[in-house]
């Protein structure tokens, strides 16, 4: 090797590593997922919800590391009961910022405590918190394969309904569709996608794949499938570029997938407006 | 058989009897326009005529069928809540969501149905409005894009709960003028909703007015006189005719125009 390319290339090309190639594939399944969930979940307004469903994935997941199992497993678990039990509330309540407010600061709050209990503290929340996709293994990585597969079949059975009940939910209604079932369904599919999000950047973080690409999406393309495969794209081009630079960069791949997410929709809003 | 027919009809919300042994018919092809104060009970009857909104007593036949969810004989415009008014999604699309949201699986948009939503969407003169996007509609274009949903599925009777809310003069006038051209070249059913008779008097071909649980239909000068009203409100009612226009007022008040005026401005703090 000649000593420039040695500068520009500090170690070995990134894919040559396993490790590597388990993270540009967990990022790019939950990003797609994210993506595609997202969209639906800007246009019912649920952000606040979806961000709620990840910090009880919090609590999930610390549980779990206390009782000795998988944090992935609490983490599916608790998003998605809690996803399940959000929906049969109703639309009203998952839409009530204050009661939501509520419940993550109490989800936070015990997953603190289960963290207290449990002895290596420090690096586990920071994982959970802020994410850790280079900590990924095959067994995760499968299990992260399987449920986007489920939730992606899921999403595909019952999109048409949704989407009608979230623009116009009485119309949807009058023409027979069970609306209360099909949110319901919906914040079961988003619970999965915050889970696999958590994976990748985090708890506290998850806006910036479920949300970002989709926001930025609805502000590109006046196309609703369109607008879709947008977000999906966008989201997945957000994990690769951010694992990408963490890579030469050596900074968080967490940060860098934040930033990414945060350019393109400050850069959305500049077309959106430019285009008026 | 009617095209809907409410027949001892009492329909309770809350405690209260919204609809009290209410019987009337809406006979097909003719145009309906639906009066009453506010809380008379109008979203309501249109609820119950979908099956939504649960019936104490009596019947309600809608197109000779008991009236059940899902009838999609029957085309229904709610009021426009706006909440899609945020969206930048094409009108097109959103009218293609609802003529195929009832269906599980990842149906897709076959021509037929393509071509029915473009006829729908010009058939209320809003094919090109449908390009743009549904939030960046004026208030009269995007009700005319969402008017054409109601025509979709070739229905006998459609019900549009106010369509005219919020909306200018050019605006109300232009939507009444759609509702008759489509009554008449489609031959059916139009239940229009509205807070004040003057907009639609000259299309209607009879009026339905609400009040106190009671509902009265008729001509225009056998329902909109001072004893039937004045029983409707329960209390004294005076009404002014003066040329093609009908003025309801209690004592000095102009109940209908007070309504719409009270009505408007919830609807601009709601927004």
């Amino acid at each position: 090797m000649t000593p420039i390319a040695t500068i520009i290339t500090p170690t070995a090309p990134m894919l040559e590593y396993d490790f590597m190639r388990t993270a540009f594939m967990a990022s790019g399944i939950a990003a797609l997922l994210a993506g595609t969930v997202g969209f639906f979940l800007v246009m019912r307004g649920q952000t606040f919800a979806g961000h709620a469903l990840s910090h009880v994935g919090f609590t999930g997941a610390t549980g779990a590391i206390l009782f000795g199992l998988a944090p992935l497993a609490g983490l599916v678990g608790f998003t998605f009961v809690a996803g399940i039990g959000m929906g049969l509330f109703g639309e009203k309540l998952a839409e009530r910022d204050v009661a939501i407010g509520m419940m993550l600061s109490l989800a936070l709050g015990l997953g603190l405590l289960f963290l207290h209990f449990y002895t290596a503290a420090a690096t586990q929340a920071a994982a959970l918190l802020f994410g850790n996709v280079l900590g990924v293994d095959q067994a995760a990585l499968l299990t992260l394969a399987v449920l986007a597969v489920a939730s992606f079949v899921a999403l595909g059975i019952i999109i048409r309904p949704l989407i009608f009940a979230s623009l116009e939910s009485e119309l949807a209604e009058a023409r027979g569709v069970p609306v209360r079932f099909v949110s319901t369904a919906f914040l079961a599919i988003v619970a999965i996608a915050v889970a696999e999000c958590a994976q990748i950047v985090g708890v506290l973080l998850v806006f910036t794949l479920m949300v970002g690409p989709a926001a930025a999406a609805q502000n590109l393309s006046r196309g609703l499938m369109a607008g879709v495969a947008l977000a999906a794209a966008l989201a997945l081009a957000e994990a690769w570029g951010g694992l990408t630079l963490a890579y030469y960069s050596d900074w968080p791949t967490s940060f860098w997938i934040t930033a990414l997410s945060g350019l393109v929709y400050l850069a959305s809003l500049g077309v959106r407006f430019r285009a008026r | 058989m009617s095209a809907l027919s409410f027949d001892n009809v009492t329909v309770r919300l809350g405690g209260r009897d919204v609809l009290k042994a209410a019987s009337f018919d809406v006979e097909h092809g003719e145009f309906v326009g639906m009066l009453g104060a506010n809380g008379a009970g109008k979203t309501t009857l249109m609820r119950a005529a979908l099956g939504l909104a649960p019936v104490a007593s009596g019947e309600i036949r809608a197109l000779g069928r008991r009236a059940t969810r899902g009838n999609s004989q029957i085309g229904y415009m709610p009021q426009n809540r706006g909440a899609i008014a945020g969206l930048r999604l094409r009108g097109w699309d959103v009218v293609a969501s609802a003529a195929i949201g009832a269906r599980f699986g990842f149906a897709r948009l076959d021509r037929a149905m393509r071509r029915e939503i473009d006829w729908a969407l010009d058939e209320v003169g809003a094919l090109d409005l449908a390009q743009r996007g549904i939030g960046e509609l004026s208030g009269g274009e995007r009700q005319r894009v969402l008017l054409s949903q109601a025509l979709i599925g070739k229905p006998r009777l459609i019900m549009l709960d106010e369509p005219l809310i919020s909306l200018d003069p050019a605006h109300q006038r232009n939507v009444v003028e759609i509702a008759r051209r489509i009554c008449d070249d489609l031959k059916v059913a139009i239940l229009f909703s509205a807070h004040e008779l003057n907009p639609l008097v000259n299309a209607i071909d009879r009026v339905l007015y609400l009040g106190g649980g009671e509902a009265v239909i008729g001509a225009v000068d056998e329902v909109v006189n001072a004893p039937v009203l004045s029983r409707l409100y329960g209390a004294p009612i005076e009404v002014v005719h003066v040329g093609s226009r009908y003025y309801v007022m209690a004592g000095d008040v102009d109940v209908e125009h007070d309504a719409h005026r009270h009505d408007h401005h919830a609807h601009g703090a709601h927004a």
